[in-house]
């Protein structure tokens, strides 16, 4: 499928949908299916697991440098320190172990997952402040520092495991996925950009020095040390920069429409191996 | 004395305008054109070199076609219409709409237009 018919058909769901197709109910396996298709046939000779690398799968000089500096990865700092910072009991004598599942290890590639009893998408970055609130400590920034170093090492512990993003048969979740799915193809910002803009129709391409990566198996290697930002970023920050830089107001971090988009971007790169944390130009 | 100025200056009035509607057509169109490269390459104003290559830019994105021979190609109707909004021609257009989202304005979506027709 061409990006041209990838959009219009998502065009087509929510422009016509309501009037043309009730029938047309919302399908996110479908849609997964769609999706990547679309990247493998725009994409023949990217390993299909390679999508993961975002911009490294589709330049080898980028590919190069980068393979280098992962000798001495620039995460590293941020990795020790979500490791101890994992360990550390809070002053009840808890740590996050208490709060996950399987004590927090090799458990990135479920995240976020729908909550049933509060109706929502409960990302990872949410569930640790979460964690941390429960046990009478502040929460933390979401865009960096301690928040990117606790995500790091919870990454760099499933490194490897599939995402495996689940929505059950509940039409909370469903209406979820639609609004994070709706997000993500949506126009906005004085620049007009929707992520799709960039990330579907455009991956590989530059712009000026940079490489798009692609949507697919984009969140797979969060969080990023990016050389741009001389430090460590969640995908909060990840997100609200995208924003900012198309020119859109962005939201709070872990607002709704930013939970559902996760939701929706995570669903649709199920099967793809948790790389993170990773990092980019 | 400012009679004398307002003199001097209605009598030197007339010479500077009928020299500079002498100068104008073309001179213009360069001071234009040297106006809209600047606007055209400004991160902030017309951005263009994130997904155009350009003469005369450095590290040009790709994700926009070349620009050149668009003299041939495009008339100053056309070329300013697609940097006003080019999503009316191309709806999955990812070029911003430069004129309708008031990135630029009119004068320098002129002086850009100004610019390409001498690519």
């Amino acid at each position: 499928m061409s990006a041209a018919r990838l959009l219009l058909a998502v065009t087509a769901a929510f422009g016509l949908g309501a009037s043309a197709v009730a029938a047309d109910k919302p399908n996110p396996a479908a849609d997964a299916k769609a999706f990547q298709d679309y990247f493998v046939k725009k994409f023949p000779k990217v390993a299909y697991d390679d999508f993961v690398n975002g911009p490294y799968s589709m330049n080898a000089d980028m590919r190069r440098q980068w393979e280098e500096k992962e000798q001495f990865p620039p995460y590293e700092f941020a990795l020790e320190a979500g490791k101890e910072m994992f360990a550390k009991p809070f002053k009840n004598g808890k740590t996050y172990a208490d709060c996950f599942p399987n004590g927090g290890v090799g458990i990135r590639q479920n995240y976020p997952y729908f909550d049933d009893k509060e109706g929502k998408v409960i990302t990872l970055e949410l569930a640790l402040n979460r964690c941390r609130e429960a046990n009478g400590e502040p929460p933390y920034s979401y865009v960096k520092d301690e928040m990117a170093s606790l995500t790091a090492y919870m990454a760099f512990t499933s490194r490897g495991k599939r995402f495996d993003i689940k929505i059950p048969d509940d039409p909370r979740a469903l209406d979820a996925y639609e609004k994070g799915k709706e997000y993500f193809y949506t126009r906005r910002g004085q620049l007009n950009f929707s992520c799709a803009s960039c990330h579907v129709q455009s991956p590989g391409e530059r712009i000026r020095a940079e490489i798009l990566a692609p949507a697919l198996g984009i969140l797979n290697a969060m969080p990023i040390y990016r050389s741009e930002w001389s430090g460590m970023g969640t995908i909060s920050r990840r997100i609200v920069t995208c924003n900012s830089q198309t020119r859109a107001v962005p939201l709070e971090p872990q607002s709704d429409e930013y939970r559902n988009l996760e939701y929706y971007l995570s669903y649709v790169s199920n099967g793809l191996p948790v790389s993170g944390p990773g990092a980019r130009p | 004395m400012r009679t004398a100025l307002a003199l001097g200056l209605s009598l030197a009035m007339p010479s500077l305008v009928a020299s500079s509607f002498v100068m104008s057509a073309a001179a213009q169109a360069q001071s234009g054109a040297a106006e809209g490269q600047k606007l055209a390459f400004d991160r902030g104003k017309g951005n263009c070199l994130t997904c155009h290559e350009i003469k005369g830019g450095d590290l040009p994105g790709s994700i926009g076609p070349k620009l050149e021979n668009l003299k041939g190609r495009y008339d100053r109707a056309e070329l300013t219409a697609i940097l006003n909004d080019e999503t009316v021609r191309n709806p999955l257009t990812v070029m911003p709409p430069f004129g309708r989202n008031r990135i630029l304005t009119e004068q320098e979506i002129s002086a850009i237009v100004d610019f390409l027709q001498t690519l």
